[in-house]
């Protein structure tokens, strides 16, 4: 079976190449079918070998096995979580094509295959990340999965504010490559290996960790949270979310971010766990410390905006800070939380952004204020929001409940009322937008002026479909809800969640440490609190504006916020030296 | 003298890096700035270079002379090197291709002047 493990990034690697051949003569129908028949198949691929993923498959690619000891191929590891973030990509893939099949603007003349091929790629990059066994390799397609979301984000070009946030994307992201990068060549230059297993096993032969390890730390550290858009790495995220695509946000929000917490999770498990690593006590303080600033500040700003999509990116940075937290337990119980959180927030993520993306393609606008009781006559899609809200708060049986419960368990102590909090803010938001926009609650807010205008507004977006819809197509429709019904059964299926901590446990214990995964009393009415809080913050918002407004004390963190790509780049800086100063201890002591 | 000139390319690389960032972060001119990304990914070749060297080692061609004669410097940084170069080509031909689009669409290249994402 770990002959087929290639296959994951090849499939979508040749479909793309094959649709950006032969676009030019291509019917758009043939194109498109085509890009969702490859991605199809490359989801089906690997729910297929991930049955086969314990023990693990490991496939040196072109059979350049190490010698001695000693390797100079690339490996490729199969095991439970990547293939299940690969099958995770794959569908999601998968749903982005065809929720925007037929419907989406018909590209310019001769480039039809241009956009699924487009798309195929960067399933592909996100794919080989997920499986990546060698480092400079997860390197590579972090760089391939980069430079695609950037065309994708910047793919309407006509428009002022989709190139301006595909700028600042890139710079910051590739800025966040090089860092990983350069961190790459110090692990390298200290153990002459790039396979990640090899890398762990130098560094513990090697003794306890010097500053060399630690700045080899601090700089792979970097370029993920990059990636995973942690505090203070993530201004680039509302900017790219807000302007790209909606089936670009979808995979975005939804597995792109996570693929940065993942690939935090990999390595450290795979190269720094060892004694030669960097001590468990500074790793957790390093994650727990990040997870819990970006929880908060991804919250508060959620609930501060009105441009939907915007709104749904602060609320992908808050989850991600949870994800973060979860991951900084280091526990068994902490890894398969997230997990599954992961998996039940793609669903729901990816199901927000497609209805917002039906409003955008309706009224030309996707704005709060603007729309506000202009959508009543959506009652389908009105559903479909208002449900994706309470699964981003964490109702049971949503996915996201059991994966929030497991991860709140895990972390314990005072940090679960942050869980608490940041999901009802964060569905409360959304919550507030579906009780203005589809049911026209409360009054119309007011316009600020002057100095309280330091905002984006949702109005005046191009729709992305050829001219305003008047009927809503039934895919356009159909993914959301199916995307919903995912993350629904992620939670509600009875052996999923066992199915996915055993899988997390062959990947990180070898199947030594068993953990049980289940709905627990606690759990349930944490869930239930948190919902009620979602409701009642969008009830009282909706009625008493002026209760919930942002205050003037808000204004300074609004303003980091700029949109200028030099002080964002000068945040990565500051974010680099914070991660050194936190895992200092580590050397210091050693 | 020797520890230093072991020292001194680590040096030059983090000194380049920082170099880059610099740049980026007070750019008036969004080429520039693509110009300043790439000093950065410069810093990346010459760390990876000083991890390689070796004294008194050649390059790692093997058409004159038969292996295992004399030393070479190690072969697989050079191989990561060319893929980085590569890499940062696409990169740096796609940032100056969404420069041009912003340059028609916004009017200008100065960051200062790009408003309209912020808060």
């Amino acid at each position: 079976m770990h002959r087929l493990l290639p296959l994951l990034v090849a499939v979508p690697l040749l479909g793309a190449a094959l649709l950006a051949a032969l676009g030019r003569v291509l019917p758009r129908v043939v194109a498109e079918s085509v890009g969702c028949a490859v991605s199809a198949g490359t989801a089906a691929l690997a729910v297929v070998l991930l049955p086969h993923s314990s023990p693990p498959l490991v496939e040196w690619a072109g059979g350049w096995e190490p010698v001695r000891g000693y390797g100079v191929g690339i490996v490729l590891v199969g095991d439970g979580p990547g293939l299940g973030m690969a099958a995770l990509v794959s569908l999601l893939t998968l749903a982005a094509l065809a929720y925007s099949w037929r419907s989406f603007d018909e590209p310019p003349h001769g480039h039809t295959g241009a956009f699924p091929a487009l798309m195929l790629l960067f399933q592909a990059g996100m794919c080989g990340f997920a499986i990546a066994g060698d480092l400079f390799n997860a390197f590579v397609w972090f760089e391939l999965m980069g430079v695609v979301a950037y065309a994708l984000t910047g793919h309407r070009v006509e428009e002022a504010r989709a190139v301006q946030g595909a700028l600042t994307f890139a710079i910051v992201n590739s800025l966040g490559g090089y860092a990983l990068l350069m961190g790459i060549a110090l692990l390298y230059a200290r153990t002459g290996e790039l396979a990640m297993a090899e890398i762990g096993r130098g560094l513990d032969a090697g003794g306890p960790p010097d500053a060399l390890v630690l700045a080899g730390f601090v700089l792979v550290l970097t370029g993920l949270l990059v990636k995973a858009a942690a505090v203070p790495f993530h201004f680039w995220l509302p900017d790219a979310h807000a302007v790209a695509p909606t089936p670009v946000c979808m995979l975005l929000s939804g597995v792109m971010v996570q693929l940065g917490v993942f690939g935090v999770w990999r390595i450290h498990g795979t190269v720094f766990s060892g004694p030669g690593g960097l001590p468990a006590g500074d790793v957790e303080r390093v994650l727990m410390v990040l997870g819990a600033v970006t929880a908060a500040i991804g919250a508060l700003m959620c609930w501060y905006q009105r441009h939907i999509k915007r709104l749904l990116a602060y609320s992908t940075i808050a989850h991600t800070g949870l994800f973060l937290l979860g991951v900084g337990t280091l526990t068994p119980e902490g890894d398969d939380g997230v997990a599954l959180y992961v998996i039940g927030h793609a669903g729901v993520k990816a199901a927000l952004f497609a209805c917002t993306g039906i409003l955008l393609d309706r009224f030309g606008s996707v704005d709060e204020h603007v729309l506000h009781g202009r959508a009543g006559a959506l009652r389908g899609v009105a559903v479909m929001f208002a449900a994706a809200a309470l699964g981003l708060a964490g109702l049971p049986p949503f996915g996201t409940a059991l994966g929030k419960s497991v991860t709140e368990e895990a972390v314990g102590g005072p940090l679960t009322v942050l869980y608490v909090v940041v999901s009802a803010v964060t569905a409360g938001a959304v919550l507030r937008v579906a009780a203005r926009v589809f049911l026209g609650l409360g009054p119309r807010p007011r316009e600020a002026r002057g100095e309280d205008a330091y905002e984006t507004t949702g109005n005046g977006e191009e729709p992305e479909t050829e001219q305003r819809l008047v009927r809503v197509p039934d895919t356009m429709t159909a993914v959301p809800a199916l995307l919903l019904a995912g993350a629904l059964a992620a939670g509600a299926v009875p052996g999923f969640a066992d199915a996915v901590a055993r899988a997390m446990s062959e990947a990180t214990t070898a199947g030594l440490v068993h953990t049980s995964v289940h709905w627990t009393p606690v759990g349930i009415v944490l869930g239930l609190v948190s919902t009620l809080l979602a409701v009642g913050l969008a009830a009282v918002a909706v009625t008493r504006p002026e209760l919930l407004a942002p205050p003037a004390r808000a204004l300074p963190l609004r303003r980091l916020q700029s949109g200028h790509v030099g002080d964002y780049v000068a945040w990565l800086l500051v974010g680099t030296t914070v991660l050194g100063v936190l895992a200092l201890p580590a050397v210091l002591t050693g | 003298m020797t520890a230093v000139l072991h020292v001194l390319p680590y040096l030059v690389a983090a000194w380049v890096f920082l170099a880059g960032a610099y740049g980026l972060a007070t750019s008036r001119n969004l080429i520039h700035a693509v110009g300043c990304l790439s000093v950065c990914q410069a810093a990346t070749y010459v760390l990876l270079l000083a991890v390689g060297y070796r004294d008194g080692a050649t390059a790692p061609v093997f058409s004159d002379m038969a292996p295992g004669t004399r030393p070479v410097v190690d072969p697989v940084v050079q191989a990561l090197a060319l893929t980085d170069v590569v890499v940062g080509a696409t990169v740096t031909a796609l940032l100056l291709a969404l420069v041009v689009q912003v340059a028609k669409r916004h009017g200008t290249v100065d960051p200062d002047e790009l408003t309209e994402l912020r808060g």
